[in-house]
């Protein structure tokens, strides 16, 4: 039974939780004796006071765009997949050969061939946990987190082993040729008439972060297979019943997951860095986690909470710069964000349920509302 | 190879071995009683600094070890708040845990030392020293006669050096990790509070019609996960190394639960799990690259070799890791 | 007078809005045998958990022996003297028999002395008792019949004084729940009191020396069994003349829809479920399979509903159909024209949080009827819920209400809606009425024979012998993954079907 109103749970939930969040950094901040307030404005004048800010506000969020809706969509076939970092990872290294090893004419062909190189490699690493969690049952949490470490150790290897240019002592590929560089929003909104900054990262991959975030809603919301995967993740033995098969809906969650965490290297390894660093992900696969829990696994709410955290993450950067509070504060938030809306979501959902209840009792009283239906035969008694 | 070598290589098996077994033993009195915990890493992270921490400000590694136990204690009692009193997602909880250790541990670094996330260089009374076993040759012996271990070790015996170098010269919480193993499989096994830990991890409903309350056997459960991960991050700051660095962990909480996947959840194995993961390090920090006739293993393989193994482990090729079956699942009286 | 052993007085429990307990008051005599009977749903189970302390009442005292006392927990209620036996065990699989009676009142912190303690206890108790178990069994090794044994020795082993069992026939065969009648007749012997909860008037009349009915949350009567009889206890259960039978006309059976030869079914533990049975279901015909809950049917059920494989013959209008692999599905089975109502709507039949109109989909959900483009056609999804949701008079008419959020009854009428509608030539049912409201099971009766006399055939599987009876023009009893024998239901009878049910086959009875 409905305990309390859709909205509530959409949108008092995570913001509750948020504030919670918010809240328990100012004390931390506080602890080390600096002036919360004063470090919100400075956060805000950094993050979002200029182009400049907002370039890397958006270019972060973009990364968590991606990650974010990738376990979003492995949450939808109740898949906790934690691979997001390492599938990224592998995501790099596609862009990485994509753009390497072709000469690719023009920035468009490049993106469209990138991009796919991404989704093919981060899906490919997603694929063995799928696979083993579908047809083996290994726990996909772990095989995940375990494929994370292994794709670190893989990275490493072609790095310092096989792409590293001869002559460098920089675990690293070559700067990718010009002709694959891809615009930034300074480039795209100059014709526009829209002077944004030069310097700062953000690219045309935001847009293609706001596009997927249009195709997930649909391939969810619209589509058989989103139904599917729905079904699937609300109840496996009623998919079985239905005839959805759960090693399908399994793998193809994973492997769509899979490609989307990928496809974020198309900004950070080909719209920001411009060649493959080891450390390229920069833990962004871990903060979809966050970017996903807050969202509701909804790609708007993906897509709110992944500026948020850009904003952090700008805002945090920002801070480290100009006072004594270090960029870990950001991990500490992100940590709080991942307790309250994930972890200790029952905490906040229970007292407000009650509130609800109450509230909802009161009107019955009077006679307001229709009666609900008798929903206690089968679920609370015998 | 040499076989002072190859005992070198065991002495540092079991010096790198000893914070996968604290966490893995860790982590099984937490899954044992049904209470998944992916915050290994997270709890040693946090006890790494708050022992080297106040080693480091009081000067006494006892002080460091309590204070570091604390630490883990408290991460300890938030996933068990999040899993147990409130119901939510084990494993979320878990990732949690190991991002606030991650974030709080530089943050008050630097707070208290503005060294950019480390702790003061640990030194004399600040450190654990190494127990020396009688007739075993050590630093004082190097001392004694002016010549470093070294060379004393090449002169002596095959039996005397696997004495010296793995049987004495570690630190007291290297005996305590190895001793807690027999001590885990007694408690579990032997004693009433193993059989209510282990059935609690099974069925927690049995448990509570036979009037025993789940929530404080699980309770206890994560508090010992919670003291055991606060040891081993304090070897890791206090013992193995002399002082906090940011991420001083790495990875070895995830290490550590993959050798307890490795061992299905059982003592024994999980030092034998342990050790193996050990010697893999070992072998890695020893060599860049191995040659084994002609074919050259690369060091990234001894790095991913853990998660390897853990992966096939739990594929179920090589015998199935079943883990306990209330595992991750919050308890929810009906009934 | 004596003091009785349990005095209830005034109990009410509310959960959210639904009230499930008002103002029960209710006095058990030492010694005796006390059943409570009602329908699902009735709060019989939750009046038992307020005495085994997992709900706090929200009024009302309890008195045991006279004395007032408070349950707040379990271990209040051995400490109590009450012990439990509970419709799902609460038993440690991986434990032996002497770990898990054992659990929870070990003397000591070491377990050696404890174990040893109970191992010569246990010994005494079976022989008191006549209640053999092998204590270094796993509770795996056993059967359910033994398991409930266990369950029993675990609240003697605590000194139980008052015994409560919960529904202890579900599982049973009809003989096993004979001994387990036995065994409850002689504790009352030595002195205990018992609690007997279930939803069976037989066993009430058999087995108890005064009977307490409950009906929504009310207890409606107390009576000495001795004084009354089924038909009033069922008045009182359901509160109005009970319609035990359905108006059907004879059934005219046509050619062969569903032929079943040497089918085998291994369920994931590696146990044969099904052994090789034969089977027809006819054109214009109901077969009922009977048995007790565990014997196969289920597994037949999930066969022929694509939701596991097995091996044999299945043929539907004499076309072969695939049994595992390839092609043998739900959705396959879908497109071959056999619709299921599963056993368990809420885990299988239902979504239960979607909305009523996608869970009309459900199963059909790639129906191009729905389909638009690469898209589905949800504006036609909810024109159909409309039509079905009117056409079957599900309550509230709101097609955007989760599934959870209807009645249990107003639930299945939904599932029942979406695979009836879909003129299958072969419907699959499982236990159509477990947990629905009277005025629902006549409807969905109603429903599952007009489709039959449009000439469909249908496979009907239920625990409740009572409805196996009024639906079935043809009664086949499962027993232990076999089919002990088909009968016509105008020539046979309860006492014959038990015999079945328990494995005696039609030749040696």
């Amino acid at each position: 039974m409905d305990k309390m109103p859709k909205w509530a749970d959409v949108v008092l939930i995570p913001l509750i939780s948020l504030i919670l969040a918010a809240f328990l950094s100012a004390l931390v901040i506080l602890a080390i004796g600096e002036d919360p307030i004063a470090a919100v404005k400075l956060m805000v004048s950094g993050a979002l006071g200029s182009t400049y800010g907002w370039g890397y506000t958006l270019y972060y969020a973009t990364n968590f765009i991606f990650t974010g809706l990738a376990v979003a969509v492995a949450f939808h076939a109740r898949l906790f997949n934690i691979g997001g970092e390492g599938q990224a990872m592998l995501g790099g290294l596609g862009v990485a050969m994509a753009c390497l090893y072709i000469p690719w004419p023009h920035w468009t062909i490049a993106l469209l061939a990138a991009a796919a190189a991404s989704m093919l490699f981060g899906a490919a690493w997603a694929a063995i946990p799928a696979y083993l969690q579908a047809k083996r049952g290994s726990h996909i949490v772990i095989t995940t987190i375990m494929f994370n470490f292994i794709a670190a150790a893989f990275l490493n290897y072609m790095l310092v082993n096989v792409m590293r240019p001869e002559g460098s002592m920089d675990p690293a590929t070559e700067r990718f040729p010009e002709a694959v560089h891809l615009p930034t929003l300074h480039d795209l909104l100059a014709p526009i008439g829209i002077s944004f900054s030069k310097a700062a990262p953000a690219n045309v991959s935001f847009v293609v972060a706001i596009l997927a975030c249009f195709v997930v809603w649909a391939l969810i919301w619209r589509t058989r297979l989103g139904y599917e995967i729905r079904a699937y993740g609300h109840s496996e033995t009623g998919a079985l019943y239905a005839g959805i098969s759960p090693v399908r809906i399994t793998i193809v969650a994973m492997l769509i997951s899979g490609a989307l965490a990928g496809l974020m290297a198309i900004n950070n390894v080909m719209g920001e860095a411009e060649r493959l660093v080891l450390n390229a992900t920069e833990g962004a696969g871990f903060i979809g986690i966050a970017v996903a829990l807050m969202g509701r696994s909804h790609p708007f709410g993906v897509f709110l909470a992944a500026i948020l955290f850009g904003f952090l993450y700008q805002g945090g950067a920002e801070l480290a710069l100009w006072t004594s509070i270090p960029r870990e504060l950001i991990v500490v938030i992100q940590a709080l964000v991942i307790l309250f809306t994930g972890a200790l979501d029952n905490m906040v959902r229970m007292p407000l349920e009650r509130i609800f209840l109450s509230l909802g009792r009161k009107r019955r009283n009077v006679g307001e509302t229709a009666p609900l239906p008798d929903a206690s035969h089968s679920t609370t008694q015998d | 190879m040499e076989f002072l070598t190859v005992i070198q290589i065991l002495d540092s098996t079991i010096r790198l071995a000893t914070p996968l077994l604290l966490a893995c033993l860790a982590g099984l009195y937490s899954e044992r009683a049904g209470i998944f915990d992916i915050g290994l890493e997270g709890k040693m992270l946090m006890s790494a600094f708050f022992s080297a921490a106040v080693a480091a400000l009081t000067g006494s590694v006892w002080l460091g070890l309590l204070a570091g136990i604390a630490s883990s204690l408290a991460l300890a009692g938030l996933h068990g708040l999040a899993s147990i009193t409130f119901r939510g997602n084990q494993l979320i909880s878990g990732v949690a845990v190991n991002f606030l250790a991650a974030g709080m541990t530089v943050l008050v670094a630097q707070d208290w030392f503005q060294q950019g996330g480390r702790t003061p260089s640990l030194f004399g009374q600040g450190r654990f020293e190494s127990a020396e076993f009688p007739l075993a040759i050590g630093p004082k012996d190097s001392e004694a006669t002016g010549r470093p271990v070294s060379e004393l070790m090449a002169e002596t015996n095959i039996l005397h050096q696997v004495y010296s170098e793995l049987f004495s010269g570690h630190s007291i919480l290297v005996y305590v990790a190895f001793l807690a193993v027999p001590v885990t499989w007694w408690v579990l096994f032997r004693t009433r509070f193993g059989l209510r830990l282990r059935a609690v991890g099974e069925n927690p409903a049995a448990v509570d019609t036979a009037g025993v309350s789940v929530v404080g056997l699980r309770y206890a459960a994560v508090a010992i996960c919670g003291v055991l991960c606060g040891i081993a991050g304090a070897y890791l700051a206090t013992a193995l190394q002399a002082g906090f660095v940011k991420d001083m962990t790495a990875g070895r909480g995830f290490i550590a639960l993959a050798a307890l996947i490795f061992a299905k959840w059982r003592p024994w194995h999980a030092m034998g799990a342990c050790l193996l993961f050990g010697l893999l390090q070992a072998v890695a920090l020893r060599f860049q690259n191995i040659d084994l006739g002609g074919v050259v293993i690369p060091v990234q393989v001894m790095d991913a070799l853990p998660y390897v193994l853990t992966v096939v482990i739990l594929a179920g090729f090589v015998g199935k890791a079943i883990p306990p079956r209330a595992g991750g699942e919050p308890y929810v009286k009906e009934r | 007078m004596t003091v009785p052993a349990i005095e209830l007085k005034g109990i009410s429990k509310s959960f959210g809005p639904v009230q499930a307990n008002k103002n029960i008051s209710i006095s058990v005599a030492p010694g005796t045998i006390h059943g409570i009977i009602g329908e699902n749903g009735a709060g019989k189970s939750t009046l038992m958990s307020i005495l085994y302390g997992f709900y706090k009442a929200d009024a009302g005292e309890i008195r045991i022996n006279g004395q007032k006392t408070e349950i707040p927990d379990s271990q209040a209620a051995i400490a109590a003297g009450i012990g439990m036996v509970f419709q799902h065990f609460k038993l440690v699989e991986n434990f032996t028999v002497l770990e898990n009676i054992v659990l929870g009142a070990e003397e000591g912190g070491l377990l050696a002395p404890s174990l040893a303690r109970a191992r010569k206890e246990l010994k005494e108790l079976e022989e008191e008792y006549e209640l053999f178990v092998d204590p270094d069994k796993r509770i795996d090794e056993i059967g359910v019949g033994m398991q409930q044994r266990v369950e029993i020795l675990k609240a003697l082993y605590r000194k139980a004084e008052i015994l409560i069992l919960d529904e202890p026939t579900g599982v049973l065969t009809p003989a096993e729940a004979d001994q387990l009648f036995r065994i409850l007749h002689r504790l009352r012997e030595e002195g205990k009191t018992i609690i007997l909860i279930t939803h069976k008037l037989r066993e009430i009349m058999e087995a108890t020396d005064t009977v307490s009915v409950m009906r929504r949350g009310e207890m409606t009567a107390t009576v000495k069994t001795a004084e009354t009889n089924p038909e009033q206890l069922a008045e009182l259960m359901v509160g109005r003349k009970v319609l035990l039978r359905v108006d059907k006309v004879p059934a005219s059976p046509g050619k062969p829809v569903l032929e079943i030869e040497n089918l085998r079914v291994t369920d994931e533990a590696g146990v044969e479920r099904v052994k090789g049975i034969d089977l027809t279901v006819r054109a214009g015909e109901i077969v009922g399979i009977a048995g007790v809950a565990g014997n196969g049917q289920s597994e037949l059920l999930e066969v022929l509903g694509g939701m596991r494989p097995g091996t044999g013959t299945i043929r539907l209008n004499g076309d072969p159909l695939p049994l595992s692999g390839r092609g043998s599905d739900g959705q396959a089975r879908r497109a071959q024209h056999i619709a299921h109502v599963p056993e368990d709507r809420q885990r299988e039949g239902l979504i239960m949080d979607f909305h009523a109109w996608e869970n009309v989909a459900f199963g059909y959900h790639r129906d191009p009827a729905y389909r638009r483009g690469i898209f589905m056609d949800n504006a036609a999804l909810r024109a159909d819920t409309e039509r079905k949701i009117e056409k079957f008079d599900v309550r509230p008419a709101d097609g955007w209400l989760a599934a959870k959020n209807f009645s249990g009854g107003n639930q299945q009428k939904i599932v029942v809606a979406r695979e009836i509608e879909r003129n299958p030539d072969l419907l699959l049912v499982g236990q159509p009425t477990r947990g629905v409201d009277i005025g629902a099971i006549e409807f969905i009766h109603k429903q599952i024979v007009a489709l039959r006399d449009q000439g469909k055939a249908i496979l009907l599987v239920s625990v409740e012998l009572e409805e196996i009876f009024s639906l079935s023009d043809r009664i086949a009893v499962m027993f232990d993954g076999h089919i002990m024998g088909e009968r016509l239901p105008h020539e046979t009878d309860e006492k014959e079907l038990g015999l079945l049910m328990a494995g005696v086959s039609g030749e040696a009875a």
